[in-house]
C-alpha cells in the first residue's frame, strides 16, 4: 500500500514532471508553430513560395529531428545554462524539452497545415487577402482540430522525454523511478510510477481528442 | 446601369479585355498550351459564358482574369486599366473588386454560412456592426437566413454555393467569376442557382463572367458566348445567334452534342 511518504514522493515528482512538461511543450508550440507555417508557406506552389528558405528551414528540422533526445541534452548544457543558469534541475530541464519539441511540433504543424483544401487558399487570395491574412485567418482556423492532435503528440512524447531529463537530475516522475525504482531496488514506487505516468499520458490525450472534436466542424455532427 | 445585352453590347468601354492571352504548363516536351493566344472583351452588365469540352483552357482562363494564374504573354485590362503586371497591394486591390465562384464552393469549414460571408469584409477591416448587418441583407438575398449560423458540412450543396455567391457578392464587386458554378450540383439546384445568378444580373446589374461544360447553362443564362477549344477562341457572339448558325467546327459539335442529349 502506499504510505504518506511515498505519497508525498509521488505527488512531488508528479508537480515537477506537470510542470516541464507544461512549459516546454507551450514553449516548444510557440516557438515551434511559426517554423512549421514557414515550412508551409515557403513550399513551391504556396503562398509565400521561396526555395532556398524552404530548404534550409527543411533541413536545420529534420537535424534537430534526428539527434536523440539523451544526447541532445548534454550537448546543449552550455546553453541550457545560458538560459537558465544551471544545467541541473527541473527548470534547467524544459531548456532541452523545448529545443527537441520545436522540430516536433515545426513537422507536425506541417503536416496539419497541409490538409487545408488548397482550393479555400485560392478563394482567400482571390478577395484580395494578404499572406498573413490567409496564415491567421485560414491556414491556422482550418487546421486547428489537426493542430490540437499534433499538440497532443508533442506533450505525451514529451512527458517520456522529461523522464530521461531526470536521469540527469532534472527531477519529476522518471528522476523518481531511477533514483528509488531503479537504484534502491524500490519496485513498487517504481510501479507506483509508471502507473502515475500512464495516468498522465492517458489524460492527456483524452483532453486533446475532445478539445480537437468539438473545434473540428468538417463533418457533420 | 443597363442589364441587357443588347444595350450592353453597344457600350463604348469593355468592363474585361483579355488581349492575346496566353499561357503554358509544364516545360520542354511535356509543356502543354492552355491558352494560345485568347483575345475577348466583356461589356458591363451582361453575362458572358465561355464553354468549351474539358481541358479546353477554359478553367485557365478564367482564373486568368484574377490572376490566379498568371499569363505568359499578352494583357488583361479590367476597366481599361492593364493589370497584367500588378502585384502585392495592387493585385489584392483589383481582386477585391472581382467576386469569385467555385465548383467545389471553397468555404471555410470550420465558419458558419454568416462567418464565410463575413471573410472578405473582415480582410479590409469592415467594422464588426456594419459587418453583421451586410452579412444578414446578403444572406437574406440568397435566401439563406435561416442557416446563417449553420457550418459548411451541415449545408446541402446548393446552399454551399449560395453562401459562396453571397461571399462573392460581400465586397459588392464590379464582376462576377463563375467557375463551373454548377457543374457539382443535381440539375434543380443548377437551375435554382442560375436563377440566382441571373437575378442578381438583372437586380444588380453586375457583369458575370461564368465557364461552364454544359450547354443548357449558357443557354438558360448568358447574354453573349466565347467558344473555347484547345487553347483558342473558336466563335464569340450573342447566344442565339451562335446556336442556331453554328460556324467553328467546336461549336457545331456543342450544339450536335446538346441536341443528342435533349
Amino acid at each position: 500500500m502506499l504510505n504518506p511518504q511515498v505519497l508525498q514522493l509521488l505527488w512531488q515528482a508528479t508537480l515537477e514532471t506537470l510542470y516541464m512538461v507544461a512549459c516546454s511543450s507551450a514553449l516548444g508550440a510557440l516557438f515551434g508553430l511559426p517554423v512549421g507555417v514557414l515550412l508551409v508557406v515557403t513550399a513551391p506552389g504556396h503562398i509565400l513560395p521561396n526555395r532556398v528558405i524552404h530548404r534550409i528551414t527543411g533541413v536545420v528540422v529534420n537535424i534537430g529531428r534526428s539527434v536523440p533526445f539523451v544526447i541532445l541534452m548534454i550537448a546543449i548544457i552550455p546553453f541550457t545554462r545560458m538560459i537558465a543558469g544551471t544545467s541541473i534541475g527541473t527548470t534547467a530541464a524544459i531548456v532541452p524539452l523545448t529545443v527537441s519539441a520545436i522540430p516536433y511540433v515545426a513537422r507536425l504543424v506541417e503536416s496539419a497545415l497541409s490538409e487545408v483544401d488548397f482550393g479555400v487558399i485560392e478563394a482567400a487570395e482571390s478577395m484580395g487577402a494578404t499572406p498573413l491574412q490567409i496564415i491567421w485567418k485560414v491556414l491556422l482556423p482550418e487546421s486547428l482540430p489537426s493542430l490540437v492532435l499534433g499538440f497532443t503528440i508533442t506533450t505525451v512524447s514529451l512527458v517520456s522525454y522529461s523522464a530521461m531529463a531526470g536521469a540527469i537530475g532534472g527531477g519529476g516522475l522518471g528522476d523518481l523511478a531511477i533514483r528509488y525504482g531503479y537504484q534502491r531496488f524500490r519496485s513498487d514506487i517504481m510501479i507506483q510510477t509508471v502507473v502515475v505516468l500512464v495516468v498522465l499520458v492517458q489524460l492527456v490525450q483524452m483532453a486533446g481528442n475532445a478539445l480537437a472534436r468539438r473545434l473540428d466542424h468538417r463533418h457533420p455532427s | 446601369m443597363p442589364a441587357h445585352a443588347a444595350s450592353a453590347a453597344a457600350a463604348p468601354q469593355p468592363i474585361l479585355s483579355l488581349r492575346d492571352v496566353e499561357k503554358t504548363y509544364g516545360r520542354g516536351n511535356k509543356q502543354v498550351d492552355a491558352l494560345r493566344g485568347v483575345t475577348l472583351d466583356v461589356y458591363p452588365g451582361e453575362i458572358f459564358g465561355i464553354i468549351g469540352p474539358s481541358g479546353a483552357g477554359k478553367s485557365t482562363l478564367i482564373r486568368c482574369i484574377n490572376l490566379l494564374e498568371r499569363p505568359e504573354k499578352g494583357q488583361i485590362f479590367i476597366d481599361g486599366v492593364d493589370v497584367t503586371g500588378f502585384r502585392g497591394r495592387r493585385l489584392r486591390e483589383v481582386r477585391r473588386n472581382i467576386g469569385m465562384v467555385f465548383q467545389h464552393f471553397n468555404l471555410l469549414s470550420n465558419r458558419t454560412a454568416a462567418g464565410n460571408v463575413a471573410f472578405p469584409m473582415e480582410i479590409v477591416g469592415i467594422p464588426k456592426g456594419e459587418r453583421a448587418r451586410r452579412v444578414a441583407q446578403l444572406l437574406a438575398f440568397v435566401g439563406l437566413e435561416e442557416k446563417a449560423d449553420r457550418y459548411p458540412s451541415e449545408l446541402s450543396g446548393g446552399e454551399k454555393q449560395r453562401v459562396g455567391i453571397a461571399r462573392a457578392l460581400a465586397m459588392e464587386p464590379r464582376i462576377l467569376l463563375c467557375d463551373e458554378a454548377t457543374s457539382a450540383l443535381d440539375p434543380d439546384t443548377t437551375v435554382a442557382i442560375l436563377n440566382l445568378l441571373k437575378s442578381i444580373n438583372q437586380r444588380l446589374g453586375l457583369t458575370i463572367v461564368m465557364v461552364t461544360h454544359q450547354m443548357h447553362v449558357v443557354r438558360s443564362i448568358c447574354h453573349r458566348v466565347a467558344v473555347i477549344d484547345q487553347g483558342r477562341i473558336a466563335e464569340v457572339g450573342p447566344v442565339m445567334e451562335l446556336f442556331s448558325n453554328p460556324r467553328a467546327t467546336a461549336t457545331r459539335r456543342l450544339v450536335g452534342e446538346a441536341a443528342g442529349i435533349a
